[in-house]
């Protein structure tokens, strides 16, 4: 590496693209979607990708860096760069549309497929009473936090192998909202969860919860769902 | 069958098998160890009410364990998928019980 230079490349085109390499000064501070803007702003005007919020919230800057997923916005580059190289590609397991730029449709219709909120109650009366402290509150409380960023879906091997499977965010959501007393059809969820391509095809291996950036561990959700399913089989419950 | 039925029988079928798995390696070692010939083995399992139980319960856990083990790979690393499947599963549990219990009973029965 050139002092004070990083060494970037970055995937251009569609699947049939190549990487194209860049030269980018070393910042302090320097987060990777700072680096992907640098080369946007300064030497590729045409390069795709995509962000919003740029503090973690929104879920949308994650890109595979240097081999593993992650949200670029909050990922320091010299917390990953190597010897101050850097190969920035789109997320796995999604089909591209163009540079670092996946359609993250399939990933948002399986997140649905397995249930929307729909509650017991309307606006019209007081708010459910549900103590933070039962346990399954505090269950739906731990899986809760998604961004909705897809880095574990890019991480899980089983979403790469199997394409009908839920994977790792779509099933912690099923999760929380089998635990969340103000859902009308808790059932329902648990039985789309536990369909084919559900939970049972997990093998716990925990790359998602390896990558969640914000912590969370689907693969603790999909072992609670294959728990309940399987106590549920026991005590007799139809699905 | 749904997912979470298979997925309750495998789990089932290790915990049948997980004793048997080891009663049938001391056996292997007894046997090994103590110099026993196959005529000798022959004569203590024939006609043997309980190496028939044993054996069989082994055959027919094995047989419902390793297919939807076996099912579960092949919906990730072919494209089967579906009907097709589950009759490749099916056809291999088959497989596992004609051949188990042909041993079984080569095992266990005549003599007496
Ligand atoms: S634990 Fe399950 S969901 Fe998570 S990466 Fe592994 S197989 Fe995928
Ligand atoms: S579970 Fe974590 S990695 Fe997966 S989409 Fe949600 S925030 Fe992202
Ligand atoms: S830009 Fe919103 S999470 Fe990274």
């Amino acid at each position: 590496m050139e002092a004070g230079l990083l060494d970037v490349r970055i995937w251009r085109g569609g699947d049939e693209g190549a990487f194209a390499s860049y030269r980018v000064p070393a910042r302090e501070n320097q987060t990777v979607l700072d680096v992907v803007t640098e080369v946007q702003r300064c030497f590729e005007p045409s390069l795709a990708y995509r962000f919003s919020c740029r503090v973690g919230v929104c879920g949308s800057c994650a890109m595979t860096v240097n081999g593993a997923p992650r949200w670029t916005c909050r990922t320091h580059v010299k917390r990953v760069a190597d010897d101050g190289a850097l190969t920035i590609e789109p997320l796995r397991h999604l089909p591209l549309v163009k540079d670092l730029v996946s359609d993250v449709e399939t990933f948002f219709d399986k997140w649905t497929q397995v249930g929307v909120f729909e509650g017991t109650a309307t606006r019209a009366e007081p708010p459910a009473a549900v103590a933070p402290t039962s346990r399954e509150r505090a269950a739906a409380d731990a899986a809760i936090q998604c961004i909705n960023c897809a880095v574990c879906y890019a991480a899980c091997d089983v979403v790469g192998w199997d394409h009908d499977y839920l994977g790792p965010a779509a099933l912690n959501r099923a999760w929380t909202l089998v635990n969340d007393v103000r859902v009308a059809d808790r059932h329902g969820a648990l039985e789309r969860a536990m369909g084919e391509g559900g939970c049972h095809s997990c093998h716990s291996h925990g790359a998602c919860m390896e990558h969640c950036p914000v912590g969370l561990s689907p693969t603790a959700s999909i072992a609670g769902l294959k728990r309940t399913a399987f106590w549920s089989l026991l005590k007799g419950r139809a699905a | 069958m749904s997912e979470r039925h298979l997925y309750a029988l495998q789990r089932m079928t290790a915990l049948v098998m997980a004793p048997l798995v080891l009663v049938h390696l001391i056996l292997i070692v007894y046997a090994v160890q103590g110099g026993l010939t196959a005529a000798e083995i022959l004569e203590r399992t024939q006609g043997s009410a309980g190496w028939a139980l044993f054996y069989g319960l082994f055959v027919l856990s094995a047989a419902i364990h390793a297919p939807i083990g076996l099912r579960n790979v092949m919906r990730e690393w072919t494209p089967l998928k579906g009907r097709p499947l589950d009759l490749t599963m099916l056809a291999f549990a088959l497989l596992l019980i004609v051949l188990g219990l042909r041993a079984v009973v080569a095992v266990v029965g005549g003599g007496g």
